[in-house]
């Protein structure tokens, strides 16, 4: 059995089957997976006899919950106003010349996507980003390069080279 | 903290709160009526940026007649500017958690809901924690009552109630048509309160200490303390509770840098106040003060001069323009083109005349968008473009 | 009941139950609102923003669609402030539009343009968006044409797909700028659930949803001399044309459209409803034959109940939704599908015509048949049996093409072999149709009398209900029926796929045990199909219903098995009813198709 078919079916076993379930289903499957694949939605729809468009349909309204493919660890710049304000570009410099991506890819090893993001509600400490669920608070480009080294160094985080 | 200006600092909702079991198991023995009377009489209003009079809100939902009904915390907290809701929660969540109960009480609902965004995962545990200590008094207390978190998944709209509602049942977060209002007809379609964070907050502060306490905060139409939210150009950004009714003068002379050229009052649905309407401005909910009184959710942000208003809208324009759930015409299509309207205008492909068909097409989004997010981005677009006129053509 | 209430509009006072909208009560008072997203047949969305009206002492508009009217409220329609904002409301959405009205196949019939025009947006304000988005056209389909660029996001499809059809192909994705109408994953229509149904189309107020056409292939193929083009006309068309060229809703016009379509250069004009009678006399066999099995032989192999097979809308709907149900189909090809076998056949054979050389073309109320047409199986013949469908709206545009004034024809008849047909022909076109025909031939046949309804007319099965049952008890039968004496043969009556899934998941859970089930895709039968004149409306489907229900009256035979040439074809080429040349011309097989 595939092991995300697995993961939903447990996910429905813990939430219910009903559409007011949807929500925390899918954001399982992201928590997990990253984002949600034609294939997962398809088995949500199954898992829960719902229209699978439905499912398109309200996976796509949440930014969160991805449909393309995401790496490992997905960064959200915050690109709101005090943020933009705070330098909000030097943080994103520093990450797109570290990673050698631009904003919405993922490096070629899978291990990060950088994505910008709408206000993370830490204005009074911006800039601001998430890496997955952590949030990262008075960013300054080196303090950016650290964060990201910290990443490179964890445990399942493959180096290219 | 002291303060020498007229900013009144008050100190309510961080203050400890190790008395929650007791205010809990006192006002559950209240009854509703009497609860409804305290609330309004303190003449709260909702603090999550409408200033709907809760007291009254609660007594609606008291009145609706069903088996089943909910009492839900908007813990979205998704307006740029604001930060207040996470440190309510992740500080004293059990006044939340209490005041969530009493509401289910008054109203008789037997569950309750936080639909926290998806920015806060990270608080998900320890209010879990907190949840998992609350229900176990409850049970003590023979109180039945569950409370369960909802999480977001990066989408501002959702905040409104109807989006939220929308969203809890599993659907995109589009606003509903109104009425019907959620105290008839909200999450499932049954009674519903739904209230914000702070909100919340404050009704413990009510029902521990009197509403007495809380009304001889403010001044009139605008009672009570409030959180405010203060980032951009200070030197102390943070969270700050004040009492409402201040002026904004005092309140830049407080958290200014010095050079503050403008405020946003309310975040990016709110409005821009420029320095020469300080003195004018007034902090607190529509009545008649002096000059201009302001609703706010409690984001409070300063410009200082080396700031381009043009690009401060810019980026609320872009804002709006990806957040709206993109379904009323209003909203959808005039978010994009008042964002390319000022850019056309800046780079000098429409002249400035232009400026003045968009702002009635801001007003035109005011009068018919379906939902508060559409109707609010004339706020900023028009006191922006009206103050500024000059930083958005050169 | 609860007391009327008062409002006014623009000043006068009207009365009004509690709970009307405020668009309703202006269109009770003869005050127009215009609308965009409102749709009769659908749930209010108040999304598009153009109802917006004034109530005195608000400063907001209101959206008259969504919104219910309270006492005393004082309504203004037309005032300053709501001209204004509507004007820029139909600007905003010209601005995201192409509004390329000249290359539209919604020309003239375009709820978007209609709106322009009464409005006189003559100048382009605001700034085209349409040059910024990624808008794509999907042409993959058979049956429809989905441009994104055209769409003004109403979500009238969704809610039809949804609420009407229970189908749920379309979806709303995205937010913000980005959202729009598309199916799972953005695939193209033909990829995904969709039943070709054409609702979406019927409902859609632009030229976003429209048919695919194949007017110029049927032009070309009467200009070529060396072709023999025979036509096929469903029973519904007849009674829906006439709205495209002026006539009321409800308006009979066999006569003038058969006159038509002689103008139009077709060789032969033969009636579709000659193999609706056919299919009764296979599918009443069927019934009964299925009947014999189950009661008598215990064949376990045979299932009932029997669902009727005639609408391609919901023959892709079990296929994808019930795969598993698939036996409890008839067999039967559809009417289109029997007529175009026999016409590179039997009619070849009898009029001594190469039936390469034949191309058949059939006038449809449908979509769904164009899908249909398209399928692999349908090749009996050895040639492709319906070689193109038109809708009832695409005939129209070929006769003011032609430059036929129509309200001028005189009344012509089908030609023959397949031309003749009865009133139980003609009723396959409304909803019950199909079952009362079945029940006044198959009851006849089993007792040697006539159904027992007053004049032939089997009310319970006729109007609008969404699920209608009926039953027929069987007494005294011929003595080949004998094991029929005493059953109650219980029917019901399905149409819009919503309903028709309700009837399934009954059946599904043991529910209901019916004996024989029509199921019709599209609301009211196919006088209500996608292919059928825009507008539609529940009071237009009505009158349709009706028209269809005077034309069965007044035709000399009622019954399918009286119609001369189904005797006659029976007696000269295919034997008998389930004989092996109707196995092999007018029966088929389904497959079964994903769900997700
Ligand atoms: C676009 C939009 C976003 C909103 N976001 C929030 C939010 O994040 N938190 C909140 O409490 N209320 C938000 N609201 C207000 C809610 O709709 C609702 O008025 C509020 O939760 C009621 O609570 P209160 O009466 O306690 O203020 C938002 C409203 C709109 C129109
Ligand atoms: S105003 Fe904007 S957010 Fe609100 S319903 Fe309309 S499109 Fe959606
Ligand atoms: S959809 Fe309507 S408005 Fe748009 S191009 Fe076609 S006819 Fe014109
Ligand atoms: S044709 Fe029918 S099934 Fe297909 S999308 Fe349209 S309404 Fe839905
Ligand atoms: S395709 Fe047609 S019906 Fe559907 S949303 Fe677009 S304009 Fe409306
Ligand atoms: S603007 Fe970046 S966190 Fe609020
Ligand atoms: S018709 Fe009322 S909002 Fe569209």
């Amino acid at each position: 059995m595939n092991p995300v078919s697995d993961l939903i079916r447990n996910l429905a076993d813990q939430y219910g089957r009903n559409r007011h379930n949807l929500l925390p289903i899918l954001q399982g499957v992201v928590e997990q997976e990253k984002y949600l694949s034609e294939f997962s939605m398809t088995e949500i729809a199954r898992e829960l006899d719902l229209p699978a468009a439905d499912v398109y349909g309200t996976a796509t309204f949440y930014s969160f919950l991805e449909h393309k493919k995401m790496g490992k660890y997905i960064i959200r710049v915050c690109k709101t106003i005090t943020c933009s304000m705070k330098g909000k570009n030097q943080i994103m410099l520093a990450i797109e010349d570290m990673l050698k991506i631009n904003v919405g890819e993922t490096t070629p090893d899978g291990n990060f996507s950088l994505l910008q993001t709408n206000c993370l509600g830490f204005c009074h400490k911006a800039p601001a980003m998430l890496i997955n669920n952590e949030v990262y608070t008075e960013l300054t480009p080196e303090k950016v390069r650290e964060i990201l080294s910290s990443y490179l160094k964890k445990k399942g985080v493959h180096n290219d080279n | 903290m002291t303060t020498n200006y007229q900013l009144k600092r008050a100190d309510f909702i961080f203050k400890n709160e190790n008395d929650w079991e007791e205010v809990l198991s006192k006002n559950i023995n209240r009854s509703p009526q009497e609860l409804i009377n305290e609330l309004i009489s303190s003449e709260l209003k909702g603090r999550g940026g409408a200033g709907f009079p809760t007291g009254l809100k609660w007594k609606l939902s008291a009145e609706a007649v069903d088996e089943t009904k909910y009492v839900i915390c908007n813990a979205d907290e998704g307006e740029p500017g604001t930060f207040k809701d996470r440190e309510i929660l992740s500080r004293v969540p059990f006044k939340v958690l209490t005041a969530m109960a009493v509401c289910g009480h008054v109203i008789g609902a037997k569950e309750g809901y936080i639909y926290l965004r998806g920015e806060y995962f990270f608080l998900q545990p320890e209010l879990n924690k907190a949840i998992g200590e609350f229900e176990y008094y409850c049970k003590e207390i023979n109180l039945d009552f569950k409370i369960r978190i909802f999480m977001g998944s990066g989408a501002y709209i959702c905040g409104e109630e109807t989006a939220l509602f929308e969203s809890m049942e599993g659907k995109r977060g589009e606003p509903r048509n109104k009425p019907p209002y959620p105290s008839s007809c909200g999450y499932m379609g049954k009674p519903t309160v739904i209230n914000n964070v702070e909100t919340l907050a404050h009704t413990f502060t009510i029902f521990k200490y009197g509403a007495k306490r809380f009304y001889d905060l403010g001044v009139q139409y605008s009672r009570g303390s409030k959180l405010f939210s203060v980032s951009g150009d200070t030197p102390k950004p943070g969270i700050y509770e004040l009492e409402l009714g201040m002026s904004l003068a005092d309140f830049v002379d407080e958290f200014g840098d010095g050079d503050t050229k403008a405020v946003q009052v309310g975040g990016a649905s709110g409005f821009l106040v420029p320095r020469k309407r300080f003195s004018e401005t007034a902090i607190g909910f529509q009545g008649k003060l002096t000059g201009i009184s302001l609703p706010t959710g409690g984001s409070m942000m300063l410009f200082n001069s080396s700031r381009s208003m043009f690009n401060v809208l810019d980026n609320y324009l872009e804002f709006f323009r990806e957040e709206s759930c993109g379904q009323c015409t209003p909203c959808r299509v005039g978010c994009q083109q008042l964002l390319k309207g000022i850019k056309a205008v800046k780079r000098g492909e429409k002249n400035a005349q232009y400026l003045d068909k968009l702002l009635r097409l801001a007003e035109t989004m005011q009068y018919t968008a379906k939902c508060g997010l559409g109707q609010s981005v004339a706020n900023s677009f028009s006191s922006i473009v009206e103050n500024f006129r000059e930083e958005m053509i050169y | 009941m609860a007391k009327n209430i008062k409002i006014t509009i623009n000043g006068v006072t009207v009365e009004i139950e509690p709970g009307t909208t405020i668009l309703e009560a202006a269109r009770q008072t003869g005050v127009i609102i215009p609308t965009l997203c409102y749709h009769k047949d659908l749930c209010v969305a108040g999304n598009c923003r153009v109802c917006v009206t004034e109530i005195v002492g608000q400063k907001r508009l209101t959206a008259a669609c969504a919104t219910p009217c309270e006492e005393g409220m004082e309504v203004l329609t037309n005032s300053l402030k709501v001209r204004n904002s509507r004007k820029h409301i139909i600007e905003l959405l010209l601005s995201e539009h192409n509004a390329d009205c000249t290359r539209c196949y919604k020309n003239g019939n375009c709820e978007l343009q209609l709106l322009a025009s009464e409005y006189k947006i003559m100048t382009q304000d605001f700034i085209r968006l349409v040059p910024f988005k990624k808008y794509s056209i999907d042409m993959f389909s058979p049956s429809i044409i989905k441009d994104d660029s055209k769409c003004i996001r109403c979500q009238r499809c969704v809610r039809t797909c949804a609420e009407l059809q229970g189908v749920n192909a379309l979806t709303v994705a995205h937010k913000g700028d980005q959202m729009k109408i598309t199916t799972f994953f953005e695939k193209t229509m033909n990829d995904v659930v969709c039943t070709n149904c054409g609702q979406c189309i019927n409902h859609c107020p632009t030229g976003a949803l429209v048919e695919k056409n194949y007017i110029e292939e049927v032009w070309d193929a009467i200009a070529d001399k060396t072709r023999h083009v025979v036509v096929q006309t469903a029973p519904a068309v007849r009674v829906g044309l006439g709205e495209e060229l002026g006539f009321e809703p409800g308006s009979r016009v066999t006569g003038k459209m058969v006159a038509a379509l002689k103008r139009l250069g077709f060789d032969a004009v033969m009636d579709t409803d000659f193999t609706a009678d056919l299919t009764i006399m296979e599918e009443g066999t069927e019934l009964l034959t299925r009947l014999k099995k189950v009661l008598v032989d215990r064949d376990e192999e045979v299932k009932l109940p029997m669902a009727t097979s005639c609408s391609p809308g919901w023959i892709k709907y079990i296929e994808h939704m019930y795969p598993d149900y698939l036996d409890h189909l008839s067999t039967c090809k559809s009417p289109q599908q029997m007529f175009g076998a026999l016409a590179k056949t039997y009619y070849a054979k009898a009029r001594n015509l190469d039936p390469e050389k034949i191309v058949s073309v059939s006038i449809m109320p449908c979509t769904a048949k164009k899908f249909e047409a398209n399928r692999p199986e349908m090749h009996d013949s050895g040639y492709r049996d319906v070689d193109y469908v038109l809708t009832t709206r695409e005939l129209a545009i070929m006769i003011k093409q032609a430059g036929i004034d129509f309200m001028k024809l005189e009344d012509m008849h089908y030609d023959r072999l397949m031309g003749e047909s009865t009133g139980a022909g003609v009723i396959f076109g409304a909803t019950g149709g199909v079952m009362e025909a079945a029940l006044r031939t198959a009851y006849e046949l089993v007792t040697g009398r006539d159904v027992p309804f007053e004049n032939l007319n089997i009310a319970p099965v006729r109007g609008m209900d969404g699920v209608k049952e009926a039953s027929v008890k069987i007494e005294n039968p011929l003595k080949e029926w004998a094991f029929l004496d005493g059953v109650e043969l219980k029917c019901a009556v399905a149409h819009g796929l919503v309903n028709a899934k309700k009837v399934m998941d009954s059946i599904r859970s043991g529910e209901t045990s019916y004996h024989f089930i029509e199921f019709m895709a599209c609301p009211g039968g196919c006088l209500g199909g996608g292919g059928q004149p825009i507008p539609t409306s529940p009071e237009i489907r009505r009158k349709r219903a009706e028209a269809i229900y005077a034309e069965d009256e007044g035709m000399p035979l009622r019954k399918s098995h009286l119609n001369p040439e189904v005797i006659k074809i029976y007696k000269d080429f295919l034997d008998k009813p389930l004989g092996e040349k109707s196995h092999q011309l007018l029966h088929t097989k389904y497959t079964a198709r994903e769900r997700f």
